[in-house]
């Protein structure tokens, strides 16, 4: 067997979400010709996840529409599919991938991009009516669950929570969404644009529970069926619907017996390198970003698959360029979209230099140290653009302020 | 070279503008895709082929030399 890389190596890709398919196509864009295995837990062909809690929720598309390529592309990328059957391990030494079916494959690269699994609460199992987001088969189960519920609590104030209370609102249930920050998006956006997304909730009939006394106590049960959720401030809110949106884990269970560091994700280097011939990208993956000086791993989709090609062009390179994206994301609200470009987690400031989320326009610029790290914008596609270029390059903040 | 884009799908990250700015651009407000070189030379194939991959909402396909 060839341990080593460039175009006729053998490239294993665990994971067959947004991540694992991209990194197949970019190896084959670059004229990679050896073997590419792409393994995937789910029985599904790849799919979409960000219209998951959007367009397919909302009835908007069907679970047939969230393909994320054409049934015959990958085998015509010369790609074999092992769809059905998860990665239980990985051998660093025999440079092997053991499967759920009991076989080995080996590999002279392996890309692992198994992603994250929702945060779970350990009642959960037992209960009827109590309800995760992050595959297909969850958000079919979802979306019918929302359409026989009268009352729904949705746990959760970031993107995902977020979301879910807004499509579930528009098919016309009530919704009460609990999320123990100060603000919804607190995290992800600030307090001040935060509360802008807040109001947004209220005037579109979500009822917002807010702060520490919104943090679950336990769930109320009756016959196996829950009946509401009774909060750390004491109050209980009676619903025949639950649906926990508390963040995610790195799907990294079957690396536990790997030598991999595993702290928070596949520890990696800045060239996304986890090991001999070991690559990691997308949701899974947490590497240090020298554009910001940070350890950081991101949860966006296009992050995956820029993170992907990174990672094809180092195998077929052989070379160990440091991976140094501005992420983005985007969030839909209702009718709004909110993008963002940069590193905005643990900023320092905030500063709104246009509009408001009410007049359809806003941008937002934020601070850390003395840099300019991230924009946030609705309705201002083109002006954002300019300003995710001054974030690649790191502006000065007063600069920053002059310009806007 | 050439290539089919579903408009209907497009949620406006830019990022094919990102990848291809010579061949695609952006809508000011809401961001929807603008194509301004629908056969770019083959000089640009790389860089469509990624603009594809790259895509949150595969709206470029069928990428063609």
């Amino acid at each position: 067997m060839s341990r080593s890389g460039g175009m006729d190596a053998k490239v294993v890709i665990v994971g067959a979400s947004a991540g694992g398919v991209s990194a197949a196509e970019a190896l084959r864009a670059r004229g990679h010709t050896g073997p590419i295995e792409l393994i995937g837990a789910e029985k599904h062909a790849p799919y979409d996840r960000p219209p998951l809690s959007k367009q397919l929720l909302k009835g908007e598309l069907l679970a047939s529409d969230v393909a994320l390529r054409a049934s015959t592309h990958l085998r015509d990328l010369n790609v074999a599919e092992r769809f059905g059957v998860a990665a239980t391990a990985l051998n660093t030494k025999a440079r092997t991938v053991t499967l759920a079916d009991g076989t080995n494959t080996d590999y002279d690269r392996v890309i692992i991009a198994t992603g994250v699994s929702a945060r779970q609460l350990p009642i959960r199992n037992s209960v009827g009516g109590v309800h995760t987001l992050r595959t297909l088969d969850e958000a079919v189960a979802l979306q019918s669950a929302i359409a026989d519920a009268k009352r729904v609590v949705v746990v959760g104030g970031g993107f995902l929570g977020t979301e879910i209370a807004a499509a579930a609102v528009a098919l016309g249930v009530d919704v009460v969404l609990a999320g123990k920050a100060s603000t919804l998006l607190e995290g992800a956006l600030g307090a001040t644009v935060g509360e802008q997304v807040a109001g947004l909730h209220t005037s579109r009939g979500v009822e917002l529970m807010t702060g520490p006394a919104a943090t679950v106590h336990q769930l109320r049960v009756k016959d196996g069926q829950v009946t509401g959720v009774e909060f750390r401030s004491g109050e209980f809110v009676q619903a025949d619907l639950v649906i926990l949106a508390v963040g995610s884990e790195p799907a990294v269970d079957w690396l536990r017996s790997s030598s991999l560091s595993l702290t928070d994700g596949v520890d990696c280097s800045s060239d996304c390198s986890a090991g001999e011939g070991i690559y990691a990208v997308g949701d899974v993956a947490r590497w240090h970003n020298p554009l910001f000086n940070v350890s950081m791993r991101i949860e966006h989709r296009t992050n995956a698959t820029d993170q992907a090609i990174h990672v094809a062009e180092r195998i077929l390179n052989g070379d160990t360029t440091a991976y140094a994206p501005v992420p983005y994301f985007w969030s839909d609200q209702f009718d709004v979209k909110i993008q963002a470009h940069g590193y905005l987690r643990g900023h320092d400031e905030v500063k709104v230099i246009e509009g408001s989320l009410d007049d359809g326009r806003m941008i937002a610029i934020y601070r850390t140290g003395g840099t300019l790290t991230g924009v946030v914008a609705v309705g201002a596609a083109k002006a954002l653009r300019q300003w995710r270029g001054h974030v690649a390059t790191k502006m000065d903040w007063h600069d920053a302020i002059s310009l806007s | 070279m050439k290539f089919d884009i579903n408009v209907d799908k497009c949620v406006g990250a830019g990022v094919c503008a990102i990848a291809a700015p010579e061949v695609f651009d952006q809508n000011d407000d809401d961001g929807i895709i603008v194509v301004l070189d629908p056969n770019p030379p083959l000089e640009q194939a790389q860089l469509v082929h990624d603009a594809a991959t790259r895509c949150p909402a595969a709206v470029i396909t069928n990428v063609q030399l």
